[in-house]
Order: C-alpha cells, then structure tokens, then sequence
C-alpha cells in the first residue's frame, strides 16, 4: 500500500515562520551558549529542525552571537551537512567513493530516483525528501551505504529502498 | 629489508583484563613524568595517518604553562576506506576515554572533547550516556577532568588538526599556519593534545599491560600493531588489527581474492601499489604510512576510474584557501580526462606529475600535499591505463 501523504504533491510542511524560527535560534544559544565557539552547534541545531539554514535564521543566529550575517553565512556555506538551500524533510546521501562506486551504490541511486521521481541533488515536490551524494561515509566494507538523515542502511539493495523510505512517510 | 610475517594482534577489541577506569587508576599511581616517558619510550606513533610520536607531543604540553589545556580526541574520520575509529567508537568507548583522561592527567588539562564527524551521529545517544557514566567515574577516582563531545558537519578538511580547531571556534574549518603546533596554541589559542581516536586506546593499552610487552609488536621504526579497514575486491572485508611491519604481499596473500591488480594504503592520500611492488613494500612507517584504509581493486577495475574518483573527492573537499591546492586538484581532473579523450598527448602525464610536487611543496596543509602520493603512484604504475 501506497502511503498516500508521502507521495502527495501538496504540502505544507517545511514552512516555518520568523517567530518561530527566531525563538529556536533564542533557545539554541541559551542551551549552547553566547559566543561564537556555539555557532556551529546553533546551525546544526537549526538544520536538525527546519532542514536547512534560511536567511532569517542566519539573520537571528548573527544578532544573537554578535557576529556579522555574513560572518554567519560565510562559515555555513563551507560545510556541507549546512544547508543553506531548502531541503526536504528527509535527507537521503548515497556514498559515492571508490568502494561503494565498486559494490553498486549507482543502482541503488537509480532505484531512489525511480521511486521519488527526482534527480540526485533534487528534493521531492512535497519537500519530504532530498536526494544526495556523499563523500565517504565510512562503511566501505558494507557498501554500498546511504543515510537517511543520522540513520545509516550498510550493504543496501536497490529493492530495499521502498520499505526503508517508507519508514521517514 | 625484512619484513614481519602477518600477525593477528588483538589489543584494541579485546576487553579482558582491561577495565578502562582501572587503567586510568594504574595511571594516577604513577608521576606524570613517568606516564609521558612510558608513551615515548613505547615509540607509539599516531593512528591517523600523519605518524607523530604521541609521547613527544603529551611532553610538549606537559611542558607548556598554561591557566588551561586541552585534549582532544580527533574523530573526524574521512579519509575514503577508513572505517575503524567508528568501530572503536561504538565497541570499546570507554578505553577512548581512559586514553584522554590518562593523556589529561599527564598534562594537567581539565577538558577533553571529542569531535566527531557529522555522518556519525548515529552514535551519539550510546555515546553520550557513556560519556555521562565515564565523567562520574572519574571524579569517584578524583581526576578533575570531564569529556564533552562537538559533532562535525561533513568536512573532511576538519579532520586536520588547526582546521578541526577552526571548526570548534565556530569558523571556516580552514588550517591554520604551522608554527604555533597545537601543542603550544591549539583549541581557544590554549596549549592542546589533539590525538586520534585508535591512538588514545593505544595509550591506555600501554599503560595497561606495560611498555615491553608493546615494543615486543611491530618493527624497530613501527611499533605496536595497527587497525586496518580492509574494503574493495576482498572475501575479508571488514576491521583487522594487525602487527606493523608485514609487506603488502603477504597482506593480499590473506586478505585479495586471488586476482588483486593493486592495493591503495592509506586511502585517497596514500600511495597505490601495484602487485609488482607488492613483495618489496612494507606496510609501516619504514614503507608505507597509513591511517589503515586498504583498498584491494582487482583485474576487473579501472585504475583510471579509481585515480579520477579520487581526485573528485580532492577537488571537493580543498577548503580553496590555498591556491596550489585549489586550482591544482581542479586542474588534475581536468588534465587526466583531456589525456584520456586524446586530446592531449601522453606526455601531458609528466607534466600533470610536476604539478603534483609543486602542490606537495607549495599547499598549505596535508590534503594538497598529499595529492602527490596516489597521483603519481597511480599514473606512474598504470600509465597505460590513464592513456588507452
């Protein structure tokens, strides 16, 4: 059975509104702390909830640690898991080094592809999922691997792929 | 030169007769003077990859005056083929964390934390509980000191130290100039041990069963044994721990399926051997140096698949501060696929390799330094697959 919610075109999720995303920001550096050591924790603490980084958060978290929103944006947009793009809900990486290039991980990219009707690199037009490649993730002797966001699936099969991604529906 | 035979050691995973706390005990019994002398007499030499003898650097910033001092334990693992520090992670913790606390005694640091790569979160809840258990541990026994752990977000660059130290004071995880080294001005500008994750359960392994029976492992140069990730064309493929000093030979002998046309130690920054060389390499600091990823490609692969895939992975993962690093790993791409298409001539290679020593010479940390390392042990030793 289809999971109708998952593969619905029409979503309202993954929209978030300045007040609220001012108030996360407000909460991450009381937890984490007001000085600059806490930006990453406070950028990976928003990405955690609202997937990616968007211009008023980076706006929020600068005023917050008294830094500059470019000195903010400037130190996101060098590492990779800070998205500064929107992103779906789920992020999927499939490990494209050597030895899951070896053990079959493009299958298992064509088999996303063919069940969330997207591109690697895309996010699915309901923004549940987005699809995208990865540097080593460290399982080479599983592969081929992939994540779905903190979850790892090793040795993954091309006909694995619809019950797993069914699971984040 | 000789080589060792292949040796099975099982230091790392094996927890009888070892209760982490213990060990830590074992250490506070002893002067801090004689803790760092035990790690530098045993001649351990870091697990990461770069080879610095860990009890040279514990010294270092023992000697250090300071208000505050760090240890960190490094478990940004990228290097493609890595797989161990993960493992050692989620199967022995604790003996991690005995290798900070016993490396904190030693030189009176009162924080330790450990940064873990982004694609590990997984771990994070068993972790943390661990961590939580260790702290109250400690001060039962009365060591001042306390772990916390940072999690990465998908740099490889920030497995080098200064840009790992970059990345915990919230900026571009960028590397910084060498001199100052950590051990003088590290994480917050304060003196700091930056130790790999297999290195600090070494540490406490030494402390446990004494330095003798350490330095009996392993060659004069190596000592001790070493985890491998063992991954590519192999029956075997998974977490060995071994003793240093074997050659590559007898590592396929056990570990290829028969048909290995090459192995790559050390991951995208190592070197690649190619069977010819396999009897005469030795796997060690007197041979080759590896943080222990082992990728064993046979017949069928394309080495010219092999060399571009890691060039991709230089290429996207240069922080771009460096010139020779930026423009240079882009370049390499480049010129390998011109060579290939026939548009340019084969000889185009030579000068592909110079380009490799420059960034050696000229790059400001090791990623552009060790391009060199599997670029032109792959296009040396395969050259004709790079052209046809």
């Amino acid at each position: 059975m289809k999971n109708y919610i998952c593969y619905s075109i029409n979503n309202t999720l993954n929209q978030f509104n300045m007040a609220d995303t001012e108030k996360l920001v407000e909460q991450l550096v009381t937890q984490h702390g007001k000085t600059r050591n806490s930006l990453l924790p406070v950028l990976q603490g928003v990405v955690r909830e609202e997937h990616f980084l968007s211009d008023t958060a980076m706006i929020a978290i600068a005023k917050a640690l008294n830094l500059s929103s470019a000195d903010v944006y400037g130190t996101a947009s060098f590492y990779t898991f800070l998205e500064t793009e929107p992103r779906g809900e789920n992020i999927i990486r499939v490990c494209k080094t050597i030895t899951c290039k070896m053990k079959g991980k493009q299958q298992v990219i064509e088999a996303i592809e063919n069940h969330l009707k997207i591109k690697e690199g895309e996010t699915t037009r309901n923004k549940k999922f987005t699809l995208l490649a990865a540097n080593c993730l460290g399982w080479c002797h599983k592969g081929p691997v992939m994540l779905v966001n903190d979850d790892v699936y090793p040795h993954v099969a091309p006909d694995q792929i619809v019950d797993i991604l069914d699971k984040y529906c | 030169m000789k080589s060792k035979k292949l040796q099975r050691v099982d230091f790392i995973f094996d927890c009888a007769g070892c209760e982490p706390i213990e060990v830590v005990k074992k250490a506070l019994k002893m002067s801090r003077e004689e803790v760092v002398s035990s790690i530098i007499e045993s001649g351990l030499k870091g697990r990461g990859g770069a080879g610095f003898p860990t009890g040279m650097k514990w010294k270092f910033a023992k000697d250090e005056v300071a208000d505050t001092k760090y240890v960190i334990c490094n478990a940004d693992e990228g290097e493609p083929g890595t797989f161990k520090d993960r493992e050692i992670l989620d199967v022995v913790p604790n003996k991690v964390l005995s290798g900070m606390a016993i490396c904190a005694y030693a030189i009176g640091s009162k924080e330790g934390i450990i940064y873990l790569r982004g694609e590990y979160n997984f771990l994070l809840p068993k972790l943390n509980g661990q961590i939580d258990e260790f702290n109250n541990n400690l001060s039962k026994i009365g060591l001042d000191f306390a772990v916390s752990i940072r999690s990465g977000s998908g740099a490889y660059i920030c497995g080098e130290e200064t840009a790992l130290f970059e990345s915990m004071e919230g900026r571009r995880g960028e590397p910084r100039n060498k001199p100052p080294f950590p051990t003088k001005s590290g994480y917050n500008g304060k003196p700091t041990v930056i130790n790999n994750v297999e290195t600090l359960v070494y540490t406490a392994m030494i402390i446990n069963m004494g330095v003798e029976e350490f330095k009996a492992v392993g060659t004069m140069d190596s000592r001790g044994s070493k985890v491998f990730s063992v991954s590519g064309d192999t029956p075997k493929a998974g977490i060995h721990e071994l003793e240093l000093g074997l050659n590559v030979a007898d590592f396929v002998e056990e570990f290829g399926d028969g048909d290995t046309k090459a192995v790559q130690v050390g991951g995208a920054s190592g070197h690649c051997v190619p069977r010819k060389l396999f009897k005469e390499t030795i796997i060690g600091f007197e041979g080759i140096p590896t943080g222990g990823s082992m990728m064993i490609f046979n017949s069928t692969r394309s080495m010219f698949n092999v060399l571009n895939d890691y060039l991709e992975f230089f290429a996207e993962e240069s922080c771009g501060q460096c010139t020779p690093c930026r423009i240079g790993t882009q370049q390499l791409i480049k010129g390998v696929e011109q060579v290939k298409r026939g548009e340019m001539q084969s000889e185009y290679l030579d000068q592909l390799i110079k380009l490799t020593e420059t960034m050696k010479i000229a790059s400001k940390c090791g990623l552009g330094q060790s391009v060199a390392n599997s670029f032109s042990s792959i296009v040396t030793n395969f050259r004709e697959e790079m052209i046809y």
